[in-house]
């Protein structure tokens, strides 16, 4: 691709635009290449974190999925899998509820305290991790939480909370509310309007504050350590130890297949973005 | 005031609305409203007119006052209860559902039966001429199109009361005459009772059936719109409706409500008195640049004013003339483009006659 500089360019100029362009890329190399790197070895048909000397021949005898076979076949690692996802499930549920509940009351023009309310809530956003799990491990502990579905489910909730309520406050400021106004005028009950009018609105930030919520509860490794028994262990937690112990491909195909998922969720946060800037741009139109 | 319900089914008394506990918004509005009027709020931005229709719709408390509908208090029902129909001024279409689910939604609410749904909804988009439009959303019709919808909306469940809040504000000029014409027609046709607040004078001049001027939390004057412009009650409602010279001056005395004023340039003026006070206080004398002439005709004029030329605005049906006083107060007359429209040049002396009857003493506020 040639590129054209406007005439008034020096050598210096160019030169400056062609090092911000190689710099840009090499950022980007170093951001995807460890993770592409992965998806290949994990088909390694050897028990190696390296491309062997057939791999890179292509030859198809040196790949094999016996690592994706080894994680059905490793009980571990199916309850490692079953464990994340009733943990990430359950605790977007929550998350979503809640915090799209916060983000409307904090919407709220009769709101009291907004900003010191907000801040509290997206707190676990900013103080540093392990020192909210610390703080959680001997709080639950005292409400024989600690080591319980329920304790790690209200943990990751509680991290989940600040991503849905910063994007669905996002999608409310641009609600127009005499649209509330007008289902209430129409005889529609508060509740009713909220459901019928509100909530269809406000569903992308809804949405994408759930999948924000969703991975991060399902990468989560640090408060699942703490508050996690055997019985609890996740997917992240599961490779932390298998990093340790047993260290063989497995890992890799387990990352792959974390890799593919997080694909699929972008795909869907940005179909979820272009829709509801459709939605917005009609209320320009408005 | 007439004992019959019917003159009035709404009655505001002495509603008053403070939001920070120290000043009013709204001090002490009373107002009387019959059942099918077509009644305006007319008034400048912060005058306080989008809060009484606030209130009225239950969207603020009233701080003080009683809102009676048909005899009933209804600041103490929820607004979702309260069976009042509301135009937006940004429409406040819902632009997840189509134009006839829109019509439907206020009928879904309150349960009735499918069928008598569709119907209800076809008779409604009918009624406002866009029978094909009614499996489109709201971002695929214009502007005029979507606030007929809203009106429809607001109309389609028969609420007892329709308010509507500047519903016209966002039309260009040429579709706000025609959903002028639009909601009148409607309003002969469906005969709804309506409150309807705008701050564009020849909107609410055009449609309503009665005016309530609204300035600085209270009601100035309310009347028809025939007696607000040829009998305005106090020198806002003068200055505010229409256009009007308003002439500085004294009241010597006030005899049968016709006033003496000394003017600035020591002629004297008789001027009607609107509440100017007895004689001896300061006041304005407004007259409106059409009841100014300078040729005199067949009627008798009592005041005859001497003037100088300034300018002259040609604007097309008629022309617009600037004069002077002697003390340099500006005097407007608007005449008619015609073969005696007079010629004159910068500087030329003129004589003005008005009528007392089209001349109203103020007193200054």
């Amino acid at each position: 691709m040639k590129q054209e500089f406007p005439g008034y360019y020096t050598f210096w100029h160019k030169l400056g635009a062609y090092s911000l362009k190689f710099s840009a890329w090499l950022v980007l190399f170093f951001l995807i290449m460890p993770i592409l790197v992965i998806l290949p070895l994990s088909f390694n048909v050897e028990p190696y974190f390296t491309f062997t000397p057939g791999m890179v021949r292509l030859d198809p005898d040196a790949y094999s999925l016996r690592w994706y076979e080894a994680i059905v076949e490793n009980d571990n690692w199916m309850l490692a899998i079953k464990n994340s996802f009733i943990v990430g499930i359950f605790a977007t549920i929550l998350a979503t509820f809640f915090g799209t509940l916060a983000a409307v009351g904090l919407s709220s023009q009769y709101m009291p305290y907004k900003r010191l309310i907000m801040a509290l809530l997206l707190s676990p956003m900013i103080v540093p991790l392990i020192i909210v799990a610390a703080g959680m491990f001997f709080f639950y502990t005292k409400f024989n939480l600690a080591g319980t579905y329920t304790g790690l489910i209200i943990a990751h909730a509680a991290l989940g909370i600040p991503f849905v309520i910063i994007t669905v406050t996002a999608t409310l400021s641009g609600f127009d509310r005499s649209l509330y106004f007008a289902g209430l005028s129409m005889g529609s009950s508060p509740l009713k309007t909220f459901r019928d009018v509100v909530v269809p609105l406000i569903r992308p930030g809804v949405i994408s504050g759930a999948m924000f919520a969703f991975v991060t509860s399902f990468d989560e490794v640090v408060l699942v350590l703490f508050l996690a028994g055997p019985g609890q262990r996740t997917i992240p937690r599961q490779m932390f130890s298998g990093l340790r112990e047993q260290i063989n491909p497995t890992i890799l195909a387990v990352a792959s297949l974390l890799i593919l998922i997080s694909i699929l969720f972008l795909l869907t946060l940005e179909y979820l973005r272009r829709r509801s800037e459709r939605l917005r741009g009609l209320e320009h139109i408005n | 005031m007439t004992a019959d319900n019917a003159s009035h089914y709404l009655r505001f008394d002495g509603v008053k609305k403070s939001y920070d506990q120290k000043s009013l918004v709204v001090k002490d509005f009373n107002l009387d409203i019959a059942k099918g009027e077509f009644l305006t709020l007319l008034g400048p931005s912060g005058s306080g007119k989008t809060t009484v229709l606030m209130m009225m719709a239950g969207f603020e408390s009233v701080t003080s006052g009683d809102i009676l509908l048909d005899g009933h208090p209804v600041t103490r029902t929820a607004p979702y209860k309260r069976n009042i129909g509301m135009v937006f001024q940004n429409y406040a279409l819902f632009p997840h559902m189509s134009i006839a689910e829109n019509l439907a939604y206020p009928l879904k609410v309150r349960k009735m039966a499918k069928a008598e749904i569709t119907e209800r909804v076809y008779k409604y988009l009918k009624l406002i001429e866009l029978d094909q439009f009614g499996g489109r959303t709201p971002a695929q019709l214009s502007g005029g199109q979507r606030q007929r919808v809203a009106l429809a909306r607001a109309l389609i469940f028969k609420p007892s009361l329709v308010l509507m809040d500047e519903p016209l504000g966002a039309l260009d000029k040429k579709l706000r005459e025609q959903m002028q014409l639009e909601i009148t027609r409607l309003h002969k046709k469906l005969g709804f009772t309506v409150i309807y607040v705008t701050h564009d004078q020849s909107e609410a001049l055009t449609m309503s059936d009665r005016i309530a001027v609204f300035e600085d939390g209270v009601v100035q004057q309310c009347a028809s719109p025939e007696e607000l412009y040829e009998q305005p009650a106090n020198s806002f409602v003068a200055d505010f409706i229409g256009e009007n010279n308003l002439l500085p001056g004294t009241v010597i005395e006030t005899v049968k409500g016709i006033a003496k004023v000394k003017m600035l340039t020591g002629d004297e003026i008789t001027a009607r008195c609107a509440d100017c006070g007895e004689g001896n206080s300061e006041c304005v004398v407004s007259v409106r640049p059409e009841k100014v002439f300078i040729v005199p005709g067949d009627h008798h004029y009592e005041n005859k004013i001497t003037v100088k030329f300034t300018n002259c605005l040609y604007v097309g049906d008629f022309i617009r003339y600037f004069f002077e006083l002697p003390d340099g107060t500006e005097v407007v007359a608007k005449f008619l483009n015609d073969h005696v429209a007079p010629k004159l040049s910068e500087g030329d002396k003129a004589s003005l006659y008005i009528r007392t009857k089209d001349c109203f003493a103020f007193k200054v506020k």
